[in-house]
């Protein structure tokens, strides 16, 4: 299975993390349906020329949140039992930590935080 | 299957007038990329050297897929491929003359291979090597020492000068040759860019001596940048790990090695804001490396 994975220079996530976020987003758009086969990590460091050890970085994680399932000898594969809302989920919360630590910084009350949230939910 | 090791050198020690090679260990597993970076000067190529049995070492011990050298190297030379900056090809002759030369020797050359190479390179074996740009002569002897398919590729210095397309190429050839298990590549760049992205292990040389050797993930993942703010303009916690510290005002930014989740604790508690953590490239990462290393030397010196 050709991956078509494009990197960006100017992504400053390690390539391990953008890796992880490109197979996300292959699951997220349904082209990679569950129990898809992944390619195994050396076929997928081949074809993107990216080291063997940060393509198992990638799959390691993605097995350690779920994403897919690995077994060793028969490979990896999309989760069959993967709840796609709740991974999305994951992720806002994720923003939403980083926008409080960056509101408490800019000493924005709580309110206001509110308020600005509001109006980008519109 | 119990494979020996690619490369395995120990205490690895050779002495020149003005240049010392320290002390020198550096070993990984077949089937892996191991890169080597580090300022000019630094050793690299005289590593490269004695892996390829061309330098006998003063103390230690070189072994390459289990061959001990130099002793062994006439059998081991079978199995691997080098490529350094210097390498002479006969300029009268042609690419083709040089194919035939290398496949009279090696009984492993591959015609299949070396056709795919010569498409993919884009090269005329008809030409003659002195019309060849620097680029096709790089090409041409990566062909020479991929189609023979050696076990262990030895690469020094492979993408110095090439413009980006080419050395894009060069880089994706290095990848495709892995779709062996078993091969291996050991390889030199002043490029952090191309260590940082195919390499499995980073092996940090400065001054004759290696400064960190370890798995990529992990020797990335050692350092981070923290950005602070110094309101009171409190001293910093005094740590080791910590290889840098820039102050502007009242904003500081400290860049530290062996990072662990619990280290930025250590900030608040001395009166410090933690406004950001960021990882570093490994271009960034050479940066201080080498800033410390040096910084390490010269004190080494005055005591």
């Amino acid at each position: 299975m050709e991956s078509g994975f494009v990197f960006s220079q100017t992504d400053k996530n390690p390539m391990y993390q953008q890796i992880m976020e490109q197979i996300k987003q292959r699951i997220a758009v349904g082209d990679w349906p569950p129990n898809t086969p992944l390619p195994s990590v050396r076929e997928m460091a081949i074809e993107i020329k990216v080291s063997v050890i940060t393509v198992k970085r990638a799959y390691l994680e993605l097995g350690r949140e779920g994403v897919i399932v690995t077994q060793q000898g028969k490979g990896s594969w999309v989760n069959d039992t993967l709840d796609l809302k709740m991974l999305q989920r994951d992720e806002l919360i994720q923003h939403l930590v980083q926008a409080g630590k960056l509101a408490k910084f800019l000493a924005i009350p709580e309110e206001k935080m509110l308020q600005m949230l509001k109006q980008y939910m519109e | 299957m119990d494979l020996p090791p690619a490369i395995q050198c120990e205490g690895i020690t050779k002495r020149y007038p003005h240049f010392q090679l320290r002390n020198v260990d550096l070993s990984f597993e077949q089937g892996a990329v191991m890169g080597l970076v580090g300022p000019n000067g630094a050793g690299k190529s005289t590593i490269l050297r004695m892996v390829m049995g061309l330098l006998g070492p003063d103390a230690g011990s070189v072994k390459v897929l289990g061959y001990s050298m130099p002793e062994e190297q006439i059998a081991a030379k079978r199995d691997i491929g080098f490529i350094a900056e210097d390498m002479r090809l006969y300029e009268s002759e042609t690419i083709a003359f040089h194919m035939d030369f290398i496949k009279s020797i090696f009984d492993t050359w591959d015609d299949g291979y070396a056709d795919t190479l010569l498409r993919r390179f884009d090269l005329n074996k008809k030409q003659k090597v002195k019309g060849l740009s620097h680029g096709q002569r790089v090409k041409a002897t990566l062909l020479l020492a991929l189609a023979r398919r050696p076990n262990l590729l030895v690469f020094d210095e492979p993408t110095t000068g090439l413009d980006p397309a080419v050395r894009r190429e060069v880089l994706d050839e290095m990848m495709n040759a892995l779709e062996d298990e078993t091969r291996s590549i050991l390889f030199s760049s002043h490029n952090t860019l191309d260590v940082e992205q195919i390499s499995d292990y980073i092996t940090f040389i400065y001054g004759g001596r290696v400064i960190e050797s370890r798995n990529k993930e992990d020797f990335i993942d050692g350092w981070r940048r923290l950005r602070l703010t110094n309101m009171d303009e409190k001293p910093l916690p005094n740590l080791p790990n910590i290889k840098e510290v820039q102050r502007s005002g009242r904003l500081c930014t400290v860049t530290v090695n062996d990072y662990e989740e619990s280290f930025p604790r250590l900030f608040p508690a001395a009166g410090l804001v933690v406004n950001a953590i960021e990882p570093l490239t490994l271009e960034e990462i050479f940066l201080v490396a080498v800033k410390s290393a040096k910084a390490n030397a010269s004190m080494e010196l005055a005591q």
